[in-house]
């Protein structure tokens, strides 16, 4: 099989292996240190780790950047890209310059509205015009045809073909439901590679969109990790299932967490869980495992859920 | 219609310093549609002003009248009088009829008194929600009557991003529907999910405001 990029990533998918990615969230500073103490947490227990573009809208230390050091540092990022902050022709720019980077592995993401973002907690940019020049779906046809066809999206010549392996994101279950299988059959269809899922709680929900993707043919077009928040406490649970978009978290499980004499326990418990329930769906092919601002819990997640060492590819 | 708002009387205030001979000007169509800049609001503003400038500590006079048109220059005219009387105008209108003011009085300070603010529809009495975006590209034909570009907040053209509460509204506004949503419904209720189902390519800007200045030219018209 010919390989797009020929990132690990893809390679660890194309080999059939259960993939594994999991987040690094860059500073709100120019802290190289900082990146490099979480990759020093992360290394060798993913497959890609995904550096985000100013999440919430708050500004961070560039995801190209972050990607560099990461890639420097020994771990294949994975570089997040919103439509929230850049032109098409910004984007474009950046996609070369990731290119030249050495950067390979993209998921192309609308992003946090800059009204809606800042967490709740820092000021973020409210007053800051949004671009969206572009929206996520073309986003991933442009870098499709960068890679491709060798062609910008006006219609001009690259001056050779950048390798990208093209991510996307999907909220399985955010209204209108019946639509969501149907956004991600035009995600794949516009070029996605892999998808990452918005975070599932929800198992039996969530089944049930991914038979539905099944049906369709869609889990052997592209690779679908549905995504794995770590629970840390029922607040937590319950913050995300009020506020969270698409977050749908059964009242179950935030009561077994409530009850919990030991919530962080308890939340690996529930993780290593949620991990076997998305492993036996069928067209799931890995798992998007994300510890927010709590990198130091992964390692052992990982372990006790028999996903590493990761494969060599 | 155009809408606007009032601006905060602060910042009126600190426009009008130093002026002696105030008029305030509104205008009978959308401005009055939307009550920022009718007869009712011009009416209500020009004591305010004048008590905040007397407050201020810079009294000031102010006059008052509301053209039939601010954006026409024949209604234009019914104000020349009251105009070279002032020494200042404050427009409630949209920033068509200001500048057109602020053209045919091109000596006489003109200061805005409302921001304008959108291409809205009054959908129920006190309540004005966005339609139009005027992007010079317009999408209605493919999102069956409701459009992205200006009720989406992102202008999204291929569906819904992740942000959709779960009660259906917008994640920015508790109290704005996810038009994607309503897209979706639209086109589900008409048997025509399907048309919703293609990638909509890179949409082209040129023609809206982030093409550069508009101007319209029919030959037809002109002779």
């Amino acid at each position: 099989m010919s390989l797009r990029a020929g990132t690990k990533l893809e390679k660890v998918l194309a080999a059939g292996h259960f993939a594994l990615t999991t987040e690094v969230g860059p500073p709100r500073g120019p802290d190289v240190d900082a990146v490099l103490k979480k990759a020093r947490i992360l290394k060798g227990l993913a497959d890609g780790y995904n550096v985000t573009d100013n999440q919430t809208a708050v500004v961070r230390m560039s995801s190209i950047a972050g990607s560099k050091i990461l890639l420097d540092a020994g771990l294949e990022p994975v570089a997040q890209m919103t439509c929230r902050d850049r032109n098409r022709i910004a984007m474009q720019s950046d996609l070369l310059g990731a290119a030249a980077l050495g950067l390979r592995n993209i998921l192309a993401i609308s992003g946090d509205h800059q009204g809606a973002g800042a967490s709740g907690k820092l000021k973020g940019h409210p007053g800051a015009k949004g671009v969206y020049d572009v929206d996520s779906m073309q986003l991933i046809s442009i870098i499709k045809g960068m890679r491709d066809e060798g062609l910008q999206a006006g219609g001009d010549a690259l001056t050779s073909k950048p390798a990208f392996f093209i991510g996307a994101a999907w909220t399985p279950l955010g209204p209108p439901i019946e639509f969501r299988v149907l956004r991600l059959a035009k995600k794949v269809a516009a070029g996605a590679d892999f998808i990452q899922t918005q975070a599932v709680y929800d198992i039996k929900a969530f089944a049930q969109q991914m038979a539905k993707a099944v049906d369709m043919g869609l889990a052997e077009k592209t690779a679908i990790l549905p995504g794995i928040i770590v629970p840390r406490s029922a607040g937590m649970l319950n913050y995300m299932n009020n506020n969270v978009p698409g977050v749908v978290v059964p009242q179950e499980l935030i009561g077994r967490m409530k009850d919990a004499s030991d919530p962080q326990a308890e939340g690996i418990k529930v993780t290593l869980e949620l991990i076997e329930q998305v492993r036996e769906l069928p067209g799931v092919k890995g798992v998007h495992l994300q510890a927010i601002e709590a990198e130091e819990l992964l390692p052992e997640i990982i372990n006790q859920a028999g996903l590493s060492p990761r494969p060599e590819v | 219609m155009i809408t606007a708002e009032w601006k905060p009387i602060e910042e009126m205030v600190g426009y009008l310093r130093g002026h002696k001979k105030v008029l305030v000007i509104g205008c009978a169509t959308c401005v009055a549609e939307c009550a920022a800049g009718g007869e009712r609001e011009v009416e209500t503003l020009a004591p305010l002003l004048a008590m905040a400038m007397q407050n201020d500590g810079n009294p000031v006079e102010v006059k008052s009248a509301t053209l039939e048109r601010q954006c026409e220059p024949e209604f234009v005219e019914a104000i020349a009088e009251a105009a070279a009387e002032a020494d200042a105008i404050v427009s409630l209108a949209c920033g068509i009829g200001m500048q057109l003011v602020a053209e045919r009085f091109v000596d006489t300070p003109l200061y805005p008194g409302v921001n304008t603010t959108s291409l809205s529809l009054r959908e129920e009495p006190g309540l004005w929600t966005s339609r139009c975006a005027a992007c010079g590209d317009c999408v209605l034909g493919l999102t069956f009557g409701l459009c992205p570009v200006a009720r989406c907040a992102k202008s999204l053209m291929n569906g819904p991003c992740g942000g959709t509460r779960t009660d259906g509204m917008c994640e920015i506004n508790q109290d704005t529907p996810c038009i994607w949503r309503l897209i979706v419904e639209r086109a589900t209720a008409r048997g025509r999910l399907e048309d919703l189902t293609q990638v909509r390519p890179p949409k082209n800007w040129s023609n809206s405001p982030a093409g550069g200045p508009k101007r319209m030219l029919r030959e037809d018209l002109r002779s």
